[in-house]
């Protein structure tokens, strides 16, 4: 049991933690969210007593960390990585805290089996991999066998074999009735980890709550409707008439439609009794990390912006295309892929000429159009996206006659499948 | 999709364990690994791993007794070779080895405490030990063992060698006093100077400035005093001669540059002065400082 409150820290005139108060509750992984910045590490600082809070206090079960008996044995933690002395082996690095912590010595060898670094106990740990120190920090704070532990950015540098690991370790840990307290700035991770959410921006509390409540007060259910591509005008048919029954239509990118509001069998009993053919009727339910993004969005402290070069390019030569933004670069909108089973569609499209080919042709393969953007476009039809980029990158796109038409329209495709759904 | 179902059916699952976890009393699971009340004796045992599984202590001592047993015996076997030793105690040969190698005990000391904070395992050790107060005692016990007990090995095998060697070559032969302060005086004294660097490395937390401070602390007063020739400043350039470092450890060999400074173990209770000072100074900021 992690109790915050009134937690405040301020260096100098900047306030890294303001007013944080809440409760981290045994038995349950709880996530610890917020964008770089703001205040995650240093309320895990904070939590350990390495740093004094300005005002407020935070206590482990009833006592600040600086006076509870025993602390090793109550409290394990991960805080970065690399927080040894690189030229010492893992063992005795593993050793010296179990000495100082009144624990056998042979504990050091089963924890080092628990994170699987046997084979290079006795190695420097300067010549670890990162994904090495993060098992190195995890057998540390495993080593107490505490009730409580915390973990900041444990999947840092991992594989994904050892994300698997260190996600199951996790909720292995909440099982047995201890706390666990995980910082991470990836909402994606922690949905699949975290039974509970604590978030922050700027150093405040942005919420606190389970994973559940945290996304449907952030996100509306909806359902995805496909009326068949060859047939503009039955999408319109059908828009009317779900937006008269009381459905908040929005159209996607694709040619799809987004409706809130409405139950699924309304909506199918709405399409027949409009005449509508529908190729696609499906619930979804918005990402947590959708959410998420939404949540942060004010309060992100460090955003990229799209590198300009702007005198220091080579006017490009006719009939060559100019180059496709780096994804993620100075996209405001931008969130992270879908990973692949998600990035294509649910249902077998009839044939390449299908959503891709027909409709939205123009919008991809517009000749002087520049390279698409498939990050940007999401975010200019999703309403929540205050920041709505210009469709276009701002890269001076000479006309390419010959080039567009021809390269571009087969380039679609392939650039779709790391187009984000934001409905997953 | 259906990546963001699982959550959504172990949330439910989760819940009535999340509630029927007692509020504010301790959680139900506790730890077969019998719990043991710690105490300096563990960190005593915790540091003395620590300082003996990196490298940097191997070297700098390696090198501390290369640095003074050669320099050492070079000076034995040159003195000998001319035979004019007139009356001196062998003894003094001993201490320009010394003089030198206290720089690698300087850097050692500073690396113990500085290099814990420029890894960041400083964090990892104060999470396993909140007592901070007791990670310094320790860290200050067992460096000053380590250095105090192969200072005086070295010492003492570098003085009995020069003794020997030097016995007949009208050499005066040392008395049992002399034999105390060039051997285990001096050890302490080098011992202490190496503690303090230790100290200033925990205030300073990192390794290169305090290293450089502590070289600069050693033989600044004693350059500076060498350039100070105004008149006006006699009573300065002499308390700087008398008191830097090099001539306080020169007192523990009756060799020193003038003869109204600190004399006999004097030098010895100037530096425990210092350095509780400093122990002092480092504890309060180790206590006070995030870390």
């Amino acid at each position: 049991m992690i109790e915050a409150v009134g937690l405040t820290k301020r260096y100098g005139d900047k306030t890294a933690v303001h007013n944080l108060s809440f409760q981290v509750r045994p038995g349950a992984v709880t996530g610890f969210l917020g964008p770089n910045g703001s205040g995650k590490s240093t309320t895990m600082r904070m939590i350990l007593g390495l740093d004094n809070p300005t005002s407020g206090q935070v206590t482990i079960g009833g006592y600040p960390y600086r006076r509870l008996p025993n602390a090793p044995r109550q409290v394990g933690a991960l805080l970065d990585a690399k927080a040894v002395h690189g030229g010492r082996s893992a063992r005795s690095h593993l050793l010296s805290l179990a000495q100082l912590s009144g624990i056998p010595a042979r504990r050091v060898d089963e924890v080092l089996g628990v994170v699987g670094l046997q084979e290079v106990a006795k190695k420097r740990s300067k010549g670890f991999s990162l994904g090495m120190g993060q098992r190195l920090g995890i057998a540390a704070a495993l080593l107490g066998d505490p009730q409580v532990l915390l973990f900041d950015e444990p999947v840092n540098g991992l594989d994904p074999e050892g994300i698997l690991w260190v996600r199951n370790l996790m909720k292995a840990l909440a099982a047995e009735g201890r706390t666990v307290f995980v910082s991470s700035h990836l909402m994606s991770e922690m949905a699949l980890t975290a039974d509970h959410l604590i978030v922050i921006g700027r150093g405040q509390l942005l919420a606190d709550m389970s994973v559940t409540e945290f996304i449907s007060a952030n996100s509306a259910d909806f359902a995805r409707v496909r009326t068949p591509d060859t047939e503009p005008q039955l999408r319109e048919k059908l828009s009317s008439a779900l937006t008269e029954a009381g459905g908040h239509v929005l159209p996607e990118q694709d040619g799809a439609l987004r409706v809130t509001g409405l139950p699924l069998p309304r909506i199918s009993d709405l399409a027949h009794e409009a005449d509508v053919r529908l190729w696609e009727l499906s619930p979804h339910q918005a990402s947590l990390e959708e959410a998420y993004m939404r949540m942060t969005q004010g309060a992100v402290d460090y955003r990229s912006t799209i590198d300009q070069k702007t005198g220091l390019q080579q006017p490009l030569p006719p009939g060559t295309q100019p180059p496709m933004p780096v994804p993620g670069q100075g996209q405001p909108g931008w969130y992270a892929p879908p990973p692949p089973q998600q990035g294509g569609h649910p249902f077998a499209m009839p044939a390449p000429s299908g959503p891709y080919g027909g409709a939205p042709a123009g919008a991809y393969g517009a000749p002087g159009a520049g390279a698409p953007n498939p990050y940007a476009a999401p975010a200019a039809q999703a309403p929540q996206a205050q920041q709505a980029p210009p469709a276009q990158p701002p890269v001076a796109a000479p006309p390419a006659p010959a080039a567009a038409p021809a390269q571009s329209a087969p380039a679609a495709p392939a650039a779709d499948p790391t187009q984000p759904e934001d409905a997953r | 999709m259906s990546t963001h179902q699982p959550p959504m059916q172990q949330a439910p699952a989760a819940a009535p364990a999340w509630q029927a976890a007692p509020g504010g009393d301790r959680p139900g699971y506790s730890s077969p690994i019998p719990v043991v009340r710690t105490h300096l004796g563990h960190a005593l045992a915790s540091e003395w791993t620590k300082i003996k599984s990196v490298r940097s202590t191997m070297w700098t001592l390696g090198v501390f007794v290369l640095l003074v047993v050669g320099i050492g015996l070079l000076a034995g076997v040159a003195v000998r070779g001319s035979g004019d030793l007139s009356g001196q105690s062998p003894l003094t040969l001993g201490f320009f080895g010394l003089l030198i190698g206290i720089m690698c005990v300087i850097t050692l000391g500073v690396l113990t405490t500085a290099s814990e904070y420029g890894t960041g395992m400083i964090r990892t050790t104060t999470t396993a030990c909140p007592s901070r107060g007791r990670v310094l005692a320790a860290k200050a016990i067992v460096f000053f063992a380590l250095a105090f007990v192969v200072t005086l090995a070295v010492v003492s095998f570098v003085a009995m060698v020069q003794a020997s060697m030097l016995e007949g070559q009208g050499a005066k032969s040392p008395s049992t006093e002399e034999w105390l302060k060039a051997t285990l005086g001096i050890s302490l004294y080098v011992a202490l100077l190496g503690l303090l660097s230790l100290l200033v490395g925990s205030m300073i937390r990192h390794s290169a400035g305090a290293i450089t401070i502590m070289i600069g602390a050693v033989l600044a007063p004693l350059v500076i005093a060498l350039f100070m020739n105004a008149s006006s400043l006699e009573k300065v350039q002499r308390a700087l001669l008398e008191y830097s470092i090099p001539s306080q450890m020169g007192v523990f060999y009756d060799n020193t540059l003038s003869h109204s400074g600190p004399s006999g173990w004097e030098p010895l209770w100037i530096m425990l002065g210092v350095t509780a000072a400093a122990y002092a100074a480092a504890y309060a900021l180790l206590q006070s400082r995030d870390v």
